[in-house]
């Protein structure tokens, strides 16, 4: 099947919709501040419980959800969604499908994250982690998700390129298994305007839980933003990925193996043997395809190492994909059970989700944030590259103290919980645990509190690079024919076939 | 209420059949038939704004049927 040769001129396709990617891009910055914020807060009620004065709705068991579901579903989400937009657009070379699906979709999802910015502090709450909000917010993250998913995949149907570049399908696979994971983990039973009870009870809940809760963070945190790992990590290098081949083997791979790693999340609880057995084994044979794909984006840079040197675009996202590596690395072996029985329900769990979430989601959705936002505002760069080196070195020192930090007291906690006395009894108190946890968690602050200034360094840079800038929409190139950009380098106009 | 597997094992089999038509479907349509020129293409799409900002009005008008 070999497309027609366009004969329009570079004017004639009309501009692609860069509105909707400004403002999520414009939203990710906020949002990020915003959901580290209450981070930074709710890590200092650690040290001093009395910070906010026993306000009920600034008391940690209210901002904790709200610090989550901010920075994942916030900050994480709209960096999802405006590099999704940019994305399906200059790869298919189609604008979006419906501008106002789009901004049906911008405003539907700001609305979703005032409400729960509103009712969680209230202490209104369905209690399942990281699907905390209510059901008639539910129904609206339903109506929005089913808003975005057509706008995608319209625009991918109407694309003017043959082939759909791998980071779409990334794409595609998140926005369709989160509306899954959602519909069905959140199915309830409404008791009330703002109260409802889970259409699940006791272990089968649990299990339905993190089913939801492991994919979420399969789909939602790594699928995603591999979507945006296989498009900006080749443009910032400018260098096509390593292998196209082994990055389609990474997405098929990973497709067919998650789903079934949630069970890890219950180790020694009333879930029958054989299933914990089952989520450990599924999340062990995932460090394949995670590590396949972590060095598919590091190798992207082989024979141009150089430019690690003096881009910190590049730096932030080769230390993404460090992380992310480290990560996968980690998950895998703390789900195996006998590692989870020292590991679980200590600090070590809340370091490996941060090296996660701060060393690989935050850091390349930052790194593709610097690299959209100069060209959606009609500049060639981000107003000060020294700003955006800054901010690296202070967010990698962040993570690294709160992770190194979390590692310590984490097992720690795992060993003073487990140790016992000749004579059967516990050698410690809980709260022996805590005291002895103090320094740590102080550590655990500078860091949050180095990369959440990190995030105000980014906030000042974008606001100057705005004001210097105007918004700014790409025309739609002609079509470029696939007969006429070959697989080599150097594109060399050939006679068109077929004609 | 309800037996979780019951839920997740067809959901499961109903996202794994799905999966499996996907990638039968991109095989069989030749997604697979170059897997180098995708990866080099996107590098090609020069999205680095014109030197000048330039502020166009948004043209709306609609896109051709696409051509595929």
């Amino acid at each position: 099947m070999r497309i027609a040769i366009s004969e329009d001129t570079m004017s004639g396709n009309g501009t692609y919709n860069y509105k909707i990617v400004r403002q999520f891009a414009i939203m990710t910055v906020v949002w990020g501040i915003v959901g580290m914020l209450v981070g930074v807060i709710i890590a200092a009620q650690l040290i001093w419980p009395d910070l906010t004065f026993g306000v009920p709705f600034l008391s940690y068991g209210r901002l904790r959800p709200l610090h989550t579901n901010a920075v994942i579903f916030a900050f994480g989400g709209c960096a999802l969604f405006a590099t999704s937009y940019y994305v399906v657009q200059r790869t298919c070379q189609v604008r979006v499908i419906s501008d106002e699906l789009a901004a049906f979709h911008f405003w539907g999802w700001q609305l979703v994250i005032v409400l729960a910015a509103i009712t969680l502090p209230l202490g209104y709450t369905s209690g399942k982690e990281y699907a905390e909000l209510e059901w008639p917010i539910d129904i609206l993250i339903t109506v929005v998700w089913i808003a975005y998913a057509l706008a995608f995949f319209g625009t991918v149907m109407q694309r003017k390129t043959p082939h759909i570049y791998v980071a779409n399908w990334f794409y595609g696979a998140f926005i369709l298994t989160v509306a899954i994971l959602h519909v069905v983990n959140s199915a309830e039973v409404p008791a009330s305007f703002w109260k409802s009870y889970s259409a699940y009870a006791g272990v089968q809940d649990a299990m339905i839980q993190w089913w939801y809760g492991h994919n979420a963070v399969g789909f939602f945190l790594t699928a995603g933003f591999l979507g945006i790992m296989y498009y900006f990590v080749p443009k910032q290098a400018e260098r096509p990925v390593y292998s196209y081949r082994l990055s389609v083997v990474h997405f098929w791979a990973l497709i067919f193996t998650y789903m079934w790693a949630g069970p890890h999340h219950l180790h020694y609880t009333a879930l029958p043997d054989w299933a914990q057995s089952l989520g450990m084994m599924f999340s062990l044979i995932l460090l394949a395809p995670s590590w396949g794909g972590m060095i598919n984006g590091i190798m992207t840079l082989s024979g141009a190492w150089h430019k690690l040197r003096d881009d910190p675009i590049l730096k932030f996202m080769i230390a993404s994909l460090s992380f992310y590596g480290m990560s996968t690395f980690e998950g895998p072996m703390l789900s195996i059970k006998t590692v989870n029985g020292l590991a679980h329900y200590t600090d070590w769990i809340v370091g490996h989700v941060h090296s996660g979430a701060l060393g690989w989601v935050a850091f390349i959705s930052i790194g593709s944030m610097y690299y959209l936002i100069p060209r959606l505002f009609g500049l060639q760069q981000m107003h000060s590259v020294r700003l955006i080196s800054l901010h690296f070195w202070v967010a990698t020192i962040g993570v690294v103290l709160y992770i190194a930090a979390l590692w310590i007291s984490g097992v720690m906690q795992g060993l003073m919980w487990r140790a016992v006395n000749a004579d059967g009894t516990l050698t410690y108190t809980f709260v022996e645990s805590v005291k002895a946890s103090y320094p740590y968690w102080t550590i655990r602050l500078v860091g949050g509190t180095l990369f959440f200034a990190g995030m105000l360094i980014m906030a000042y840079n974008v606001v100057r690079t705005i004001a210097a800038g105007k918004a700014y929409d790409a025309p739609i190139p002609a079509v470029v024919p696939t007969s006429v950009v070959g697989s080599g380098l150097n594109p060399q106009p050939q006679p068109a076939m077929g004609d | 209420m309800f037996e979780s597997l019951l839920v997740l094992i067809p959901i499961a089999l109903g996202v794994s059949i799905a999966s499996a038509a996907a990638f039968l479907w991109s095989t069989d349509s030749g997604q697979f038939d170059d897997l180098d020129g995708p990866g080099d293409r996107i590098v090609f799409d020069d999205d680095s704004a014109p030197v000048e900002a330039r502020t166009e009005d948004t043209d709306n008008s609609p896109i051709p049927p696409t051509s595929i």
